[in-house]
């Protein structure tokens, strides 16, 4: 009765934004690329300096509240690429710095991203240990 | 003195009038349908506070004064505060009532709260040893995000079932009734509700959790006094939204109840869903308190609307039951107000 009463999320037009708001910070990636290629930075550089930029214009836009009305329309599009993590990181601490400095930024910081690192972590260590099993027996 | 119909319903032998009423509201609020009724709206959510729990607790404090201002009484001549609000501890209300040398009685009930101190607040007037009672509850979007939900600037998608919290507040005065002759608004009867869990478990879906306790109060007060839907000028929830209006007609429906013509939920009178980013509609405590005084007290008081039945209605849960599993379980509690001017 209660899922007659409700409405549906809208899946294609949420599919169709986060595809091409994703798509959009690919692209925004992929130029920034070639910026700091064409500035002279050697690969090295470059793989370190696009990545730093996406979250600083995140940190940045999170800042100054455009984020989440961008996110509340492309969803996984803007959560997906590491845009989404330093969402999770800047809202939180933004959010409790009434708290104070330590106890609240400090405490909060992780409070959205702290799963994602611990279970990221996890699987690392797991696939770490398979690849190191699986490459000994192999070679 | 009170008098018990049925098995529920008190009725207010002189009924508790109904003096002043105050109304606040954030900025979302004041670009909505109700705009031009409320006393006082702010562009400023924080309201010049250094966190959105102080301004809330403002905000609250601002509807208390102004009604004590409407009504030409100073703070001194309360004998009783009864308020509520959603943060931990009732801090809002607590906080705000530094500024009030009124005994308090903090109240919880969810976003059932306003309608459970109007309750409270009548049965206590009627009961004597007062002169006057002021009641006051608030809610605020920050606040409640923080709370609740994920940080306001955390970029999420809402599902489309989810309500908006209200940034309100709404506050009355309530004084006796020398003769039961009563002039103007008062509170003439209350039913207070039970806790019902109907297995809804999702945070998002709190108007479908509440649907259930909304009609279940409005089916008892209607057998214990013995009227229909029809009786009243309206029947008003706060705050369903659109999906669990729609559940309380069906589940009405299927009593062979018809609440179609005279139901109206505060949630869906405080903002125009269809032009305005709020979900299924508003709730949270000070969207009934702020809808009441804002709009329907207002009407009453120019004869546009005479019987009232207000059914406050709040989805219990904290920020961790969900977590643990728990469902949501709802209550209701309900005020029949009348203006017996002009009958």
């Amino acid at each position: 009765m209660v899922r007659d009463a409700s409405p549906k999320s809208p899946h294609t037009r949420h599919f169709l934004l986060s595809f091409l708001v994703g798509g959009a910070i690919c692209m925004l990636g992929q130029a920034l690329w070639l910026c700091f290629e064409a500035l002279g930075c050697n690969e090295d550089e470059v793989r370190a300096l696009v990545p730093m930029s996406l979250i600083l214009l995140t940190a940045v836009s999170t800042a100054a509240g455009v984020f989440d009305k961008l996110a509340k329309h492309a969803g996984a599009g803007a959560g997906v690429p590491i845009t989404g993590f330093a969402n999770a990181i800047v809202s939180p601490s933004m959010e409790h710095k009434s708290e104070g400095f330590l106890l609240g930024v400090g405490a909060n910081l992780f409070r959205l991203a702290g799963p994602v690192l611990a279970f990221g972590s996890a699987a690392a260590m797991l696939y770490g240990a398979i690849y190191y099993f699986a490459s000994k027996g192999g070679g | 003195m009170a008098k018990r119909v049925g098995q529920k319903t008190l009725v207010f032998e002189h009924a508790p009038q109904i003096v002043s009423f105050a109304s606040v509201g954030g900025k979302m609020e004041g670009e909505g349908p109700l705009a031009n009724g409320f006393t006082i709206l702010t562009e400023d959510d924080k309201l010049g506070q250094d966190s959105w729990e102080k301004a809330e607790s403002c905000l609250q404090a601002s509807a208390i004064s102004h009604a004590l201002k409407s009504a030409r009484l100073q703070a001194e001549q309360i004998n009783l505060h009864l308020g509520g609000d959603l943060l931990n501890q009732c801090i809002a209300t607590n906080f705000a009532m530094r500024n009030y040398p009124i005994p308090l009685t903090g109240l919880y009930g969810a976003c059932s709260t306003f309608a459970l101190a109007l309750g409270m607040g009548a049965l206590a007037v009627d009961a004597g040893g007062f002169d006057y009672i002021s009641t006051a509850a608030s809610s605020h979007f920050c606040s409640a995000e923080k709370q609740f939900r994920f940080p306001l600037e955390y970029g999420g998608q809402p599902t489309p079932t989810a309500q908006r919290t209200a940034t309100a507040a709404g506050a009355v005065i309530l004084a006796p009734n020398e003769t039961p002759e009563t002039q103007g608004i008062c509170v003439s009867a209350a039913v207070f509700g039970h806790v019902l869990d109907y297995g809804v478990s999702d945070p998002n879906e709190m108007g479908a959790a509440m649907a259930p306790a909304a009609f279940d109060t409005i089916a008892q007060f209607l057998r214990d006094t013995q009227t229909a839907p029809q009786d009243y000028d309206l029947i008003l929830t706060g705050d369903l939204g659109a999906i669990g209006s729609r559940l309380l007609l069906e589940l009405a429906n299927r009593d062979n109840l018809v609440l179609r013509d005279v139901h109206r939920d505060c949630g869906l009178l405080l903002y125009d869903i269809q032009k305005q980013d709020a979900g299924a509609g508003g709730s949270g405590i000070g969207c009934s308190a702020a809808v009441l005084c804002a709009s329907i007290l207002p009407q009453m008081r120019d004869g546009k609307l005479k019987r009232v039945l207000f059914v406050g209605t709040g989805a219990l849960l904290s920020a961790i039951t969900p977590l643990q599993g728990e469902n949501i379980p709802a209550i209701a509690h309900a005020a029949l107000l009348e203006n017996r001017t002009h009958q």
